[in-house]
């Protein structure tokens, strides 16, 4: 009886966070239903977790400049631009893979901090500065390929990064380095949660029944194990997979555990007292602008080696993506709230209605009106959601 | 007998937790000036906005009678209708729009369904010779200075049909040229029969102006003064405006403070390019070692400005002068540096900027001196939950657990999370801004004991506050703040409530 009511207040306090898991575990079974199992299959989720790639990672970094109050609308062509300056350098200039990546990151970074300069130094609305940038490269992009039209990548290592998937140990029918690498990380994630536990115990803080604790445990392990068994039928993690968690983890990380991102959160939770706190909001907010160029360069490496080539659309439409992902991720635009792995899901959700429907066959208008509907509903639960949170307390 | 316009009779208006008016009369005549004075919280601004259907019937006691009816506003717009405008201090107007869009604003004057823009400029142009005001209607409101702005708020009054003109403190933000203008405006505008009310800080103005004074202490009228029978002076004002009791909320304290120097000022001063004027005028204060300075003036005399013009100047004021920390001249750039060098400031307006509502209690704690906790960038998050829990303790915030948001607290509470975030950055100099505003008694004595267990470590505290007993109580020492200059340094022994509440509003 206990634990019923338990796991009410529970669902009832994290509704918000619980919600969007829930609507994607009902998203996918609903095209799992409508698709004959198609949809679940391990072929199309492991492309679905691929084509996510390219907008997960400006998602993450979108996260960011959202949450100090900002926003950046050039990350969708600058994204294009960066592949397009990246196939050029492997192509016509015969730089390495090696150096042609990091490179493009350091040219990210760098437009990135003319973008936050001009924001934090000349207090310009970002709206405009990145409208700008939005302009800017899309000529850019136009630019750099004018001669050329689309750039063929044949440089196989470069293209692994958005088709290829890790090697393998043994063949035993399926992909054992993925079970493997699927069962350490569930062994991680148990430990973690058990250690974050006696932690709070230790300080008396209030801790979640035992019960629901193993029965969380036991959910999520679960889903980590389905998921593994999917993509090991198929063709194991991808690359992609593989860079999207390690940025993850890494702006999860700063996010939640640095003095870096305690500032960033305090920032967009009220300037004011940030700045009387000692917190340098000029250096805070250039630091999130290049961390977003660094990204865009990033997504448009993903996006470049996925196509095998440059094309002069690439980055079309990629910020306003990247955006509904991280306000469908629980981004308040009030500032200050917004996880980097809501924004990771939100852009799951995303992806899945438009993966989703085009297995179903769903015309294209329908597609958009579709996910407009979703983004809006997302943004009400949002506000009702913490409307209720507020007044539970 | 002359003909009251007003009768606010049996006001009472209550808060949660506070009497902000309790049975407050007060009658104006008929074209009269008429002002309202009283010490910061007095009641003053409540009664306004009581009157002025702010706080609409229903959500206070009593009645207000205007020309002999009584009147029942659900909003500002049924007072305006009425014939009441007030004018506040922050002035409500357009700066983007020119002068005659704004004195029509709300109330255009139509020909069909569009503005007649030739009879707008027209009937403003009349409204400008009202107030003697020689500006071209046209003139954006952005190019004027603040003292031809209070002038079109008052032809904007105007040209409503007003009949009842209430300002709050209109010459806070005005030279003296200005000031004088516009107190003679007043009273030409009484020879055409508007009644004005005034509140003001300033007791020279109101002496020379005023025909009656009425004066609010603790939400309750003390008394009303005429100047028919001669009773408005000085003396009997400030008599009437302080005299509050002096409870025994003050902790005592048997400890004296050092002779050395902590922090030293000298020709301070500084310009606010935001609102066009100098807002600290030649301040040379200094603080002592284990010393409580108290800040006495009072609100918008520029307190809050000298307060964060030495911490580390955020809002960018242009500053002139010397600033020593324990005899060394300092120059800081931004708030870090001036934490670096042992300066804390607890802010004014907590929920405003002072703490992150949407934070919980440990991280509000921690924000300013993260550094402490963390290695090579990344916080120990044990490290800061024993953090938290120690200022829960020592400084008794009550909160179910320190991982509780901040925004759910008490004023209280917030208040010492905010005292505790300052302590955990070690400083040798803690700034105190209206350190007990909206707290209640309780929660003051504490934060008053943590004063004192605080200056025997060896800290030095400047306490700003408008509360006259809560400066008499606490500090060894007072400086009292008008117009952005000292006005006058008191010791303690020497130091009254009329004595400061003279110098503070001359």
């Amino acid at each position: 009886m206990s634990f019923i009511k338990e796991a009410k207040t529970l669902m009832r306090q994290n509704v918000r966070e619980y919600g969007m898991y829930i609507a994607l575990a009902v998203i996918m079974i609903i095209f799992t239903i409508t698709t004959d199992g198609l949809f679940i299959s391990s072929r199309n989720i492991s492309n679905l977790i691929n084509m996510t790639g390219y907008i997960a990672v400006l998602a993450i970094g979108m996260t960011l400049v959202i949450v100090i109050r900002h926003i950046d609308l050039s990350v969708g062509f600058l994204s294009g631009f960066m592949g397009a300056i990246c196939a050029i350098m492997m192509m016509q200039w015969g730089w390495s893979v090696w150096i042609a990546i990091p490179a493009v990151m350091i040219f990210g970074i760098l437009i990135g901090c003319i973008n936050g300069l001009l924001v934090a130094k000349l207090n310009i609305p970002a709206f405009v500065v990145t409208l700008a940038g939005w302009l800017i490269f899309r000529g850019l992009i136009l630019w750099v390929t004018e001669e050329t039209g689309t750039i063929v990548i044949n440089n196989p290592t470069f293209n692994a990064i958005g088709n290829g998937f890790i090697p393998d140990i043994a063949d035993v029918g399926f992909h054992l380095l993925t079970v493997i690498l699927g069962v350490i990380g569930i062994a991680i994630f148990v430990w973690s949660e058990f250690r974050g536990r006696t932690v709070k115990q230790k300080y008396n803080f209030e801790v979640i029944s035992m019960n629901i604790f193993i029965l969380k445990l036991v959910f999520i392990s679960a889903i980590m194990a389905y998921i593994t068994w999917i993509l090991a039928g198929y063709n194991g993690l991808s690359w992609t997979i593989v860079i999207v968690a390690v940025t993850a983890f890494v702006y999860h990380f700063i996010a939640t555990k640095t003095i870096l991102g305690r500032h960033i959160y305090a920032l967009g939770g009220n300037p004011e007292a940030a700045k009387l706190s000692g917190v340098n909001v000029t250096k805070i907010t250039v630091w999130v602008f290049c961390s977003m160029g660094m990204l865009s360069a990033l997504s448009g490496v993903l996006f470049a080696s996925r196509l095998q080539s440059a094309t002069t659309t690439a980055g079309t439409l990629f910020e306003l993506d990247a955006i509904a992902a991280a306000y469908v991720g629980g981004v308040s635009a009030a500032g200050g709230v917004g996880k980097v792995t809501g924004s990771l899901i939100g852009a799951l959700v995303m992806s899945s209605l438009v993966s989703g429907m085009n297995l179903m066959g769903t015309g294209i208008y329908y597609q958009y009106i579709i996910r407009g509907a979703v983004l809006v509903l997302a943004v009400i639960f949002d506000v009702a959601t913490r409307r209720t949170a507020a007044k539970a307390v | 007998m002359a003909k009251y316009i007003l009768e606010m009779n049996h006001i009472t208006k209550e808060f949660p937790g506070v009497k902000a008016l309790n049975d407050v009369n007060f009658k104006v005549e008929e074209g009269e000036i008429h002002c309202l004075v009283g010490e910061n919280g007095a009641g003053k601004s409540t009664l306004m906005k009581v009157l002025s259907g702010v706080y609409p019937h229903g959500a206070y006691q009593g009645d207000i009678v205007l020309n002999e009816e009584t009147q029942k506003y659900t909003s500002v717009r049924d007072s305006e209708k009425a014939g009441i405008a007030i004018i506040y201090q922050e002035l409500a107007l357009i700066p983007d729009m020119a002068v005659y869009e704004n004195i029509f604003l709300g109330h255009e004057i139509k020909k069909g369904a569009i503005i007649d823009w030739n009879e707008t400029i027209v009937r403003s142009t009349k409204m400008l010779k009202k107030v003697k005001l020689n500006v071209n209607p046209a003139e954006l409101i952005r190019n004027l200075g603040v003292g031809k702005q209070q002038l079109i708020e008052i032809a904007k009054a105007l040209s409503k049909d007003v009949k009842l003109l209430i300002l709050d403190e209109p010459t806070s933000a005005l030279n003296e040229n200005d000031s004088e203008n516009l107190l003679l405006l007043l009273k030409e505008l009484k020879t055409q029969g508007i009644t004005s009310i005034m509140i003001s800080h300033k007791l020279k103005e109101v002496i020379s102006i005023a025909d009656t004074v009425t004066i609010l202490r603790d939400g309750k009228t003390i008394c009303s003064l005429s100047a028919k029978n001669g009773e408005i002076t000085e003396n009997t004002i400030i008599k009437c405006m302080v005299g509050r009791e002096i409870d025994n909320i003050y902790p005592g304290r048997d400890f004296k403070p050092a002779e050395e120097t902590v922090l030293e000022l000298k020709n301070w001063s500084g310009y606010d390019p935001a609102q066009g004027r100098e807002i600290i005028k030649d301040v040379s204060l200094n603080v002592k070692k284990g010393e409580i300075v108290g800040i006495a003036g009072l609100m918008g005399a520029g307190r809050t400005e000298l307060a964060q013009s030495i911490f580390g100047n955020p809002a960018g004021y242009r500053l002139k002068g010397e600033l020593f920390i324990d005899g060394q001249k300092k120059q800081f750039n931004n708030t870090s540096d001036a934490i670096k060098a042992g300066i804390a400031y607890v802010t004014e307006d907590r929920k405003g900027n002072g703490l992150i509502l949407i934070q919980d209690v440990k991280q509000n704690i921690s924000i300013s001196n993260l550094k402490e906790i963390a290695k090579n960038g990344v916080i120990n998050q044990n490290e800061e939950i024993n953090i938290g829990n120690d200022y829960r303790q020592s400084l008794n915030i009550k909160t179910p657990s320190i991982a509780q948001t901040v925004g759910n607290l008490s004023g209280g509470n917030q208040q010492k999370v905010s005292v505790g975030k300052w302590l955990f950055a070690k400083p040798k100099i803690l700034i105190l801004d209206e350190p007990t505003r909206g707290i209640d008694v309780g929660a003051k004595y504490e934060i008053y004991t943590i004063m004192n267990d605080l200056i025997k470590q060896g800290m030095s505290i400047i306490m700003i506050s408008s509360e006259l007993p809560e400066i008499l109580g606490m500090s060894d020492r007072v400086y009292v703040v008008s117009e952005g200059r000292i006005a006058g340094e008191l010791p303690i022994e020497e130091a009254t409530q009329e004595k400061i509440m003279a110098m503070a509003t001359n």
